[in-house]
């Protein structure tokens, strides 16, 4: 099958500096995908890429098979069926919200037209707003029209740059659930961009961690979460620290929680040191333990305490513990770990 | 075979970048505007002349002190106006508030020159309000104690009366922009309200005063009528002097290179404090002021504090000119009189009109390929609007003069005729100095315009499909359309109301509706010039009653 939207290595430069370099990736056709990165890593720069705003400095960009941009050649936007919603939406103010919909549908009849915009806004829950002005909308309406605009071509591939960053981050989570749940309804393949994990888990199908202009790892949430492949995706995804420990033998670990037992994400000698990913998820306390550590710090969250908790050798762990657990700070509290699948990465020469 | 192969090959499309033509285009035209101002910088580096030494020994004191204390004067007048009223009317609710908030710009549309010459005729020594007092007390002329209108002090009176809108118009727009928080912050750290206006309020808004204020001494500095009717030594009329009756061109260009160091540091002022302004924007989050109504008497005496400049600035020369008008109707509005009128309203649109096309060229160049030679270019040409009349004159005549004259001898020696003055004797030299003078306004406003067209939106619009001529047309042209027209507007009531400029530059026995009621009024036959008048005054309320509007609509804390 060929794929809705496939980047083979490719690069963007602006202004002669390198933004983005080697980027790879494949979308199917409905598929939700996001870039995930802090500002500045270069992901509403690939983006633009797509849509046709810049011209790739290598690699090549297919849409639905079909070669759209490389090099040595450049589709215009107005002519790759890519829709966007932009980061400030860009509703144009003189026009209605029926009239912002229908902007992009031309060449439609107007019966089709019509029906379309009628579909659209009953499926964004807004069927009454179609005369009225965009600055009479408030923010998350905005949002919905742009998206409702940006969808009403039935776009081959619909990207989205940062489109909940104008709103309240408690909002941000719940609209990213409803736009994901909008887009699969009218099954159209999407791409986001955003800086948001919970943004990109409530949505997204595939999320790339970008760094720096690098692609660090395209993959599932859940694999992105349990088996980073590099120290960099294991930091920005989930709450979790690295603790140090030496390979006794494949599958068998000693660190200062004892030794774990477990599949290594990577094959590594005896003796080699590294680095083990640990959640706080995979820290149980349990009074029984040999292994103690000190509460430093604690937030209460309802259901659970997040304690940080210092090994004797100085490393902090976090530990997730049901909130009846309710331990003063200063405390030594018995701690395990409990994991069968260990992220390890080897430890660099000149951090010991 | 693959897919690609098979699919219909996209064309490969250059990338749409917009040629570099359009960016030299920019730059040409920028620099041909700038050129009147670059002359006159020119000449303050000029070696000095007799006439030069000998202003300098003589009267160039006189020029600088007597400018200082006009903007002084008018700086404590209209600031004081400016910030009381717009004080009452962002902060208290009281009788006419309503009313005052877009009746009190009406003033601006009173030009200095004619509010002088209006209140020299109601309060001269032979005028009503001093016959009725002599009549009155039975008093004999130099019985009594009045002030003289034809001072400097009236000039104060004057400029104070009709510029303090600019105050109150930064200032209010500041007052409403502060949140309410701030203020309340105040209270509750034991500051009164007076202390608290003075401690908070005053100090935030302290920016947007001084760029009100800015403009207004830069309107001072500008005008060449009233001062002139007053008597008063300035600038501009010490460049008239020299010019017309010395002859002596570069003394001129250089007393108006002098003009224009001051007035280099008024728009400086002018930068500075709208940059701080962006500092001063503390809280993100936007509560209105309260409006505190007034108890009846403390409410009507702001009505009144609200209604005197009101009053002395408009309403009672408008009534005058009126009454005047209606007096001389018969005798003044003839054919002669609409050919006046004709005159000025085909020049006025004229500008306005060609003012549009660098303003587009200039707007769209920044906008889509800026570069900062361009924008600097663009700068210059658009600091015609702080430039006195008197001093754009000079910078148009001097290159165009000359250029008139290479024209002529070159046109005589080869084939044997004169061509005259093509440029500097025509109405081309004038609509080209009213271009320089005005062409700020129309960059301003297509700038505004344009920047109301984020870049996402051209983009937007692609990706749906449609080409560049089609963004233009399907969003650019709507959302311009009121920016232009507004631009449009703006510089027609300029044109018109515009005198040093176009008494120096105006072709012989050519005559504008300004031009024609100044030179009535120096005849001293006040109620004659008063239908040229009324009919520039009228005009004018037009663009002031956009401004209101505008600032009706424009509410803080309210999203675009």
């Amino acid at each position: 099958m060929t794929a809705q939207l496939r980047l083979e290595t490719v690069a963007v430069r602006l202004d002669g500096q390198t933004i983005v370099s080697d980027i790879s990736l494949e979308l199917a056709a409905g598929e939700i995908g996001c870039l995930l990165g802090p500002s500045g890593c270069g992901k509403t720069t690939l983006l633009r890429a797509i849509a046709g705003f810049e011209r790739p400095a290598a690699g090549e960009i297919h849409l639905r098979g079909h070669r759209v941009a490389s090099p040595r050649t450049l589709l215009a936007p107005e002519q790759r069926r890519v829709g966007m919603v932009f980061q400030d939406l860009a509703l144009f103010p003189h026009l209605s919200v029926g009239a912002n919909i229908a902007f992009g549908m031309r060449g439609r009849s107007k019966k089709e037209i019509d029906e379309r915009i009628g579909e659209l806004l009953e499926l964004v829950g807004l069927p009454e707003l179609r005369d009225v002005h965009p600055h009479r909308l408030s923010g998350g309406q905005q949002q919905r029209i742009a998206l409702a605009r940006a969808m009403a071509p039935r776009p081959d591939l619909l990207l989205l740059d940062e489109p909940f960053s104008s709103q309240d981050t408690e909002r941000r989570e719940q609209l990213a659930r409803e736009v994901g749940r909008i887009l699969r309804q009218d099954g159209i393949t999407a791409l986001l961009v955003t800086h948001d994990q919970h943004e990109a888990f409530a949505m997204a199908d595939h999320i790339g961690v970008m760094r720096d202009g690098r692609l660090l790892q395209w993959d599932s949430p859940y694999n992105l979460y349990h088996c980073p492949l590099s120290r960099e995706v294991a930091d920005f995804i989930g709450q979790g620290v690295l603790i140090q420990g030496r390979v006794l033998e494949e599958g068998r670990l000693e660190t200062p929680l004892g030794v774990v037992a477990g599949d290594f994400s990577q094959p590594l000698p005896p003796g080699a040191a590294v680095d083990l990913l640990v959640r706080p998820d995979d820290i149980i306390h349990d009074d029984h333990s040999d292994n103690a550590g000190t509460v430093t710090e604690k937030v209460f969250r309802g259901e659970q305490y997040l304690y940080t908790l210092g090994l004797p050798n100085g490393t902090r762990v976090l530990c997730l513990a049901p909130s009846h657990h309710d331990h003063r700070i200063g405390e030594r509290i018995g701690i395990r770990l409990d994991l069968d699948h260990l992220v390890i990465f080897p430890r660099k020469a000149a951090d010991g | 075979m693959t897919a690609a192969a098979l699919a219909p090959a996209p064309l490969p499309r250059p990338r749409v970048r917009p040629p570099s033509g359009w960016t030299l285009a920019a730059a040409a035209i920028a620099l041909v505007i700038a050129t009147p101002i670059l002359t006159v910088l020119g000449f303050v580096l000029y070696p000095s002349t007799e006439t030069w030494r000998h202003l300098a020994d003589t009267v160039l004191a006189d020029y600088i002190g007597n400018s200082l204390l006009l903007m002084l004067g008018v700086a404590l007048g209209a600031g004081s106006i400016g910030i009381t009223t717009a004080w009452l009317t962002s902060m208290y609710r009281f009788p006419g508030r309503r009313f005052f908030i877009w009746s009190l710009l009406l003033p601006l549309a009173m030009p200095a020159y004619i509010i002088a010459y209006t209140y020299t005729g109601m309060f001269e020594a032979a005028g009503p309000v001093q016959g009725w007092i002599r009549e009155v007390f039975g008093l004999r002329y130099g019985d009594y104690w009045f002030p003289e209108i034809r001072s400097l002090g009236g000039a104060m009176a004057m400029f104070s009366l009709v510029l303090y809108p600019y105050v109150y118009l930064l200032a209010r727009a500041a007052f409403l922009d502060q949140s309410v928080c701030a203020l309340e912050a105040s209270r509750t750290l034991g500051c009164g309200p007076w202390r608290s206006f003075f401690t908070v309020a005053l100090p935030l808004a302290r920016p947007a005063i001084v760029t009100g204020l800015s403009l207004a001494l830069m309107e001072t500095l500008a005008d060449y009528g009233t001062v002139q009717y007053f008597g008063v030594s300035t600038f501009t009329t010490g460049i008239f002097r020299t010019w017309f009756g010395l002859g002596d061109s570069a003394a001129a260009a250089q007393l108006s290179g002098v003009l224009m160091t001051f007035v280099f540091a008024l728009v400086l002022l002018e930068r500075w404090s709208r940059r701080q302004a962006r500092f001063h924007h503390a809280t993100g989050r936007y509560r209105a002021l309260p409006n505190i109504r007034l108890a009846p008497l403390t409410g009507w005496i702001a009505a009144i504090a609200c209604f005197l400049p009101l009053f002395f600035g408009f309403l009672l020369p408008v009534g005058q000119l009126s009454a005047w008008a209606l007096m001389t109707f018969d005798e003044m509005v003839n054919a002669g009189f609409y050919r006046l009128a004709l005159n000025s309203f085909l020049l006025a649109g004229a500008t306005a009109l060609l003012a549009l096309i660098p303003a587009l060229v200039l707007g769209y160049g920044n906008r889509n390929h800026a570069t900062p030679v361009l924008r600097f270019l663009t700068r210059l040409s658009g600091m015609g609007y702080a430039i006195p009349g008197t001093v754009i004159a000079i910078g148009v005549l001097i290159p165009f003069g000359a250029l008139d004259n290479r024209i002529d001898a070159w046109m005589v020696g080869h084939f044997g005729f004169t061509t005259g003055l093509i440029f500097s004797g025509t109405v081309f030299i004038l609509l080209f100095a009213y271009l320089v003078r005005f062409f700020t306004v129309s960059l301003n406003t297509v700038e505004s315009g344009l920047g109301k067209i984020r870049p996402s939106m051209d983009d937007a619009a692609r990706t749906m499909g449609h080409g560049g001529l089609e963004v233009l047309r399907r969003i650019h042209l709507p959302m311009m359309k009121g920016s232009l027209l507004t631009a449009l507007i703006i510089v027609f009531v300029d044109v018109l109301k515009e005198l040093p400029a176009t008494l120096v530059l105006r072709p012989f026995n050519f005559n504008t509706l300004a031009v024609r009621a100044f030179e009535l009024a120096s005849d001293e036959r006040l109620a004659d010039s008063s239908t040229a008048a009324v009919a520039i005054v009228l005009v004018s309320i037009v663009p002031v009653v956009l401004l209101s509007r505008t600032i009706a609509q424009s509410r803080p804390g309210r999203r675009p």
